[in-house]
């Protein structure tokens, strides 16, 4: 650019002047940085968010492999001998192999159990979190958007659903609709959808009055295209923090389920199950039976938890730097 | 009007022989460590005011000019620090004073009026009880006369019928009210300097010509320096003494706001200046200034203008130093507009 | 920069009568008020079915608004806060519906066209928004921003996608290769780029700016002006610019509306207005308008606040801050009569 160019007006018929291309380095550094980048650098800044998800994810592993990495599948009733039960920790069973935790009334190496029964209790949970996410989200998002009186009917039933306790609606259901593992589902998704109606509902409002949902229908783009395609993603952020930290409550209330009785079957027992099962030989000495499980189900839900934590001040605008 | 003020106009544009300057800042650094980097917010500004003086400091978004104000009043919070640089206010240095000095100062001597009133006021206190803590936090007084030297603010800013205004609270008052209420805070206990942090921004035109018109006839009355800061050239021309413009962080032009306005030196003050619509004619393409405003983190060494500027060349790779053209008029630049001094 | 044009002030041809012609302008604002009302409670109801208790409230936030807008012409349209343009702005964007009265696109009222028609009027209106931050969704890369509408209704192939969206960038000043980035990577100025991009990618026929350059710094203000007049030229543009800083509508526009509380007062080619405003709601916004060339002004102000859409003045609106009210002021509400060549004014004073 000249100095002519400041003075004068510039020829209209000249090329129109571009915004300066950024250089190299910040091509190739802003060129990663997509949102999700951002966030994952973010998040792993707090060490204790880091070992949380370690944590998580050896637990996950182990009990993706547990066929493998046991000495005795704990369902398969042939392999389970009611002479090796109660057995204190580090003893021998009878086919030869260590029973480092120990064993149970029934005979189950509890090493086995915990990695099988961790096995259900993240399947019943995720599963459960993961179909009331995609029930209350929509919920939530169509009251949000539609608004007016189908928004406060909606919104009415979703306060009716969350003033029940939700071990009393599981419980309720459970009782109705039998044992199984797919009812356990059924109950905690309905116990749990409430609360993303809730959450998505209110993230929605708030962006449904920003400007961009106005540009995108003034170009006549479809309902169903703004509500899924411009709003939910940026409602995300309470979402995925409500979901992890519900992920951990629907695990602990199949635990909860299971060891009133009502929950998973004995034969495939859950951790929930495995703690109820030793909680009557608690005072004859025999902790092991009970406490090792719920040990394993501590460490699960903590480590959800502090994950859910560190997701929450990562994607909380307000904390920004 | 003030005696001091008279006396002011008449030697302000001959600074050697100043009286002592309510303040004085020199060659202030606040840089912020951020984990991109250390962004360089403020990098060795230097300015002062006279007592009734008013100076406008102008420049865009990320310029530093309230980061500037922030400094001065020891609010700049980590990972913000006061790097280096003297800030004296009537001969004392602030940037080495003890924290409970600075509280001492602030909003007794040294006042702050915010972009946003919101910012001064507490939205569950009643105006009064704010007025009267503002006033009984530097001096004995008791509630009554407290409440009375409220009443006379808020008269003396132009708030029609005061007595029902103190009862108020500020979500009652309408935004040019609030603003109107923070600046008479300010006033309240006569400060000897006021930093005015885009008080008109937010405003409309009715009601920012009025708090212009307010403030300047406030500030002849009283003899308090002020400090406009503001993106708004024209908002300046018409209350300024002096204008100091600020791009990235340094100040690149100072001098009075006739000079300034009129005989722009620094080519960043020109292009300015040539952008507004007012200075082009009527239909015709504006004059622009190209590029976007820096980037704060990892400028290049040199001029921060370099890029955008129709004179930079090989010579601006080295930052420029402030030279003194004239008694007054500071330019930082190593191609100024030398031919605008001569007209 | 001067061309002829057709369009006029008073627009008091109803919606049926106007054929579609060489003079039928291409935008027609024919009486449109709008009211927001905030319902009572329960507990009100209540109270109003036994006569007493509150009232519901109720803004008149446009206030029986006549404009029509011819082909390729720039309009400006000017006022302070509460004076109801922004929301004029939305209406004639179709993104709220107004109370009363209609919006004609060549001729025909949009709220009655259905179809392809009704497509065909979406499109021919788009708007530029205010704030660069809230008007770009966070979540999407700049290429699905400007391209999405396209291809959704078929203006282009998905195949045909990025090039068309590299022609648009370029038209808009920012370089095609940033067209994967997401907004958060833009400056404010480059933001409003985006902006008009996404509204240029639908091939539109005028251009509603609502303060699109309020929120941006100065020296890029002058870049996004001359793109603005630019694209005019390129395209064939018309616009309805909304803004508060009367130095840019002046330097922009060919005819210039002021609007108080609702109501249009005075309206006028732009150097008419600029020269010899009328009304004294215009004669004070002008005088008070900081200018470059003022300096250490007495400003004189006029006194008194903007009053609350809620509970406007009678008669006049301007009437309480007006140095020269008198009699009818506060009974009657002046009629936008004709003073000049196509220069209107609503004020007593001239009657």
């Amino acid at each position: 650019m000249t100095a002519e160019s400041i003075q004068q007006a510039p020829d209209r018929d000249a090329e129109r002047p571009v915004m300066p291309v950024p250089t190299e380095a910040d091509e190739t550094a802003a060129a990663v940085e997509t949102p999700f980048r951002r966030f994952v650098s973010e998040f792993l800044e707090s060490r204790l968010a880091m070992g949380a998800v370690f944590t998580l994810g050896a637990i996950i592993l182990a009990s993706i492999l547990a066929p493998w990495i046991t000495p005795q599948n704990p369902y398969d009733l042939a392999q389970v001998d009611i002479l090796d039960g109660r057995l204190p920790p580090g003893s021998e069973a009878f086919s030869d192999y260590t029973m480092w935790l120990g064993s149970d009334g029934a005979g189950r190496d509890l090493y086995s159990a915990i990695l099988f029964g961790l096995r259900i209790s993240l399947v019943v949970g995720v599963s459960s979190a993961l179909i009331a996410i995609a029930v209350g989200m929509s919920v939530g998002l169509l009251a949000a958007y539609v608004g007016g009186r189908v928004e406060s009917i909606v919104m009415r039933i979703v306060d009716l659903q969350l003033s029940f306790p939700a071990a009393l609606v599981a419980l309720m259901l459970v009782a109705l609709l039998g044992k199984g593992i797919d009812k356990i589902i059924l109950a905690l998704v309905v116990a749990q959808w409430a609360y993303y109606a809730r959450t998505v509902r209110g993230s929605a409002l708030v962006e449904r009055s920003k400007e961009y949902v106005e540009a995108a229908s003034s170009l006549g783009l479809s309902h169903a295209r703004i509500m899924f395609r411009h709003i939910l993603p940026n409602c995300l952020a309470p979402l995925i923090v409500v979901g992890t930290i519900q992920t951990a409550h629907a695990i602990a209330l199949e635990a909860t389920l299971s060891f009133l009785g009502v929950g998973l079957p004995q034969t495939e027992p859950s951790l929930g199950v495995l703690i109820a099962n030793g909680f009557e030989y608690m005072l004859s000495g025999k902790y092991w039976i009970s406490i090792f499980p719920g040990i394993a189900l501590l460490i699960t839900i903590v480590s959800i938890n502090l994950v859910g934590d560190q997701l929450r001040d990562v994607l909380n605008p307000r904390l920004k730097r | 009007m003030n005696p001091v003020v008279e006396a002011m106009e008449v030697t302000s544009n001959q600074p050697e022989n100043r009286i002592l300057p309510t303040l004085e800042v020199e060659h202030l650094k606040t840089h912020f460590l951020t984990r991109a980097g250390a962004v360089k917010a403020v990098d060795d500004v230097s300015f002062y005011v006279n007592p009734g003086e008013i100076l406008g400091l102008a420049g865009e978004s990320g310029s530093g000019k309230s980061i500037t104000g922030f400094s001065i009043l020891g609010l700049i919070d980590p990972p913000g620090k006061v790097v280096s640089g003297a800030i004296r206010f009537k001969g004392e240095d602030l940037v080495t004073a003890p924290p409970e000095r600075l509280r001492d100062l602030r909003g007794n001597r040294i006042a702050m009026i915010f972009q946003d009133p919101m910012m001064t006021l507490n939205p569950v206190l009643r105006i009064d009880t704010q007025m009267i803590e503002a006033v009984q936090a530097h001096r004995r007084m008791d509630r009554k006369s407290a409440r009375q030297l409220a009443y006379d603010a808020l008269e003396m800013v132009g708030i029609p019928a005061p007595a029902e205004r103190l009862n108020a609270y500020p979500h009652q008052l309408s935004g040019g009210m609030r603003q109107r209420v923070a600046i008479a805070i300010a006033f309240l206990n006569e400060p000897d300097l006021i930093i005015a942090d885009e008080p008109t921004t937010a405003l409309d035109v009715t009601i920012q010509a009025q708090i212009l018109h307010e403030a300047q006839a406030l500030c002849k009355r009283t003899g308090t320096a002020m400090i406009w800061i503001t993106h708004d050239l024209a908002v300046v021309a018409g209350l300024a003494d002096r204008i100091a413009v600020m791009y990235a962080g340094r100040i690149v032009e100072t001098g009075l706001t006739d000079d300034v306005i009129d005989r722009p030196l620094h080519p960043y003050s020109v292009g300015l200046l040539g952008s507004v619509p007012s200075a082009n004619k009527r239909g015709e393409r504006l004059q622009q200034i190209p590029g976007m405003t820096p980037n704060m983190i990892g400028l290049p060494p040199g001029c921060a203008f370099k890029a955008r500027c129709p004179r930079g060349d090989d010579v601006c790779d080295l930052a420029p130093e402030v030279s003194e053209l004239l008694p007054g008029r500071q330019i930082r630049c190593h191609h100024p507009h030398l031919e605008e001094v001569s007209a | 920069m001067t061309r002829a044009r057709t369009g006029n002030m008073a627009g008091d041809v109803t919606a049926e009568e106007k054929a579609p012609g060489a003079n039928t302008p291409l935008i027609e604002i024919a009486g449109i008020s709008k009211r927001f009302v905030k319902p009572l409670d329960i507990a009100g109801r209540i109270a109003r079915r036994f006569g007493g208790g509150p009232e519901a409230e109720t803004v008149h936030a446009v206030d029986g608004v006549n404009l029509s807008i011819a082909q390729g012409e720039v309009v400006g349209l000017v006022g302070e806060s509460g004076c109801g343009k922004s929301t004029l702005g939305r209406m004639v964007a179709g993104i709220m519906p107004p109370s009363e009265g209609a919006i004609l696109y060549k001729g025909r009222d949009i709220a009655s066209l259905r179809g392809d028609d009704k497509l065909e009027a979406t499109f021919a209106v788009q708007m530029i928004f205010q704030d660069p931050f809230s008007s770009l969704n966070p979540r999407m890369r700049v290429e699905d921003i400007v391209g999405e509408a396209p291809v959704v209704h078929g203006l282009v192939s998905r195949s045909g996608k990025s090039d068309y969206v590299d022609e648009i960038l370029t038209r808009v000043g920012l370089d095609p290769a940033l067209k994967r980035r997401y907004p958060h990577q833009f400056s404010g100025g480059q933001r409003q780029r985006i902006g008009i991009a996404r509204a240029l990618a639908v091939k539109p026929k005028f251009l509603v700016c609502d303060e699109a350059i309020a929120a941006l710094d100065v020296s890029i203000q002058a870049q996004i002006i001359n793109l603005f007049m630019d694209l005019r030229d390129e395209l064939d543009l018309t616009y309805l610019f909304i803004s508060h800083d009367l130095s840019v509508v002046e330097h922009i526009s060919e005819r210039v509306v002021i609007m108080y509380l609702g109501r249009v007062v005075e309206a006028a080619q732009a150097e008419d207005l600029f020269a010899a405003p009328n009304h004294p709601y215009a004669k004070a916004l002008l005088s008070e308008v900081p200018r470059l060339d003022q300096r250490k002004q007495d400003f004189r102000p006029i006194k008194g606040e903007i009053p609350s859409p809620l509970d406007p003045p009678p008669g006049c609106h301007f009437h309480p801050r007006c140095p020269q009210s008198f009699g009818p002021c506060s009974i009657e509400r002046p009629v936008l009569k004709t003073i000049g060549p196509d220069h209107l004014s609503a004020c007593h004073l001239n009657d």
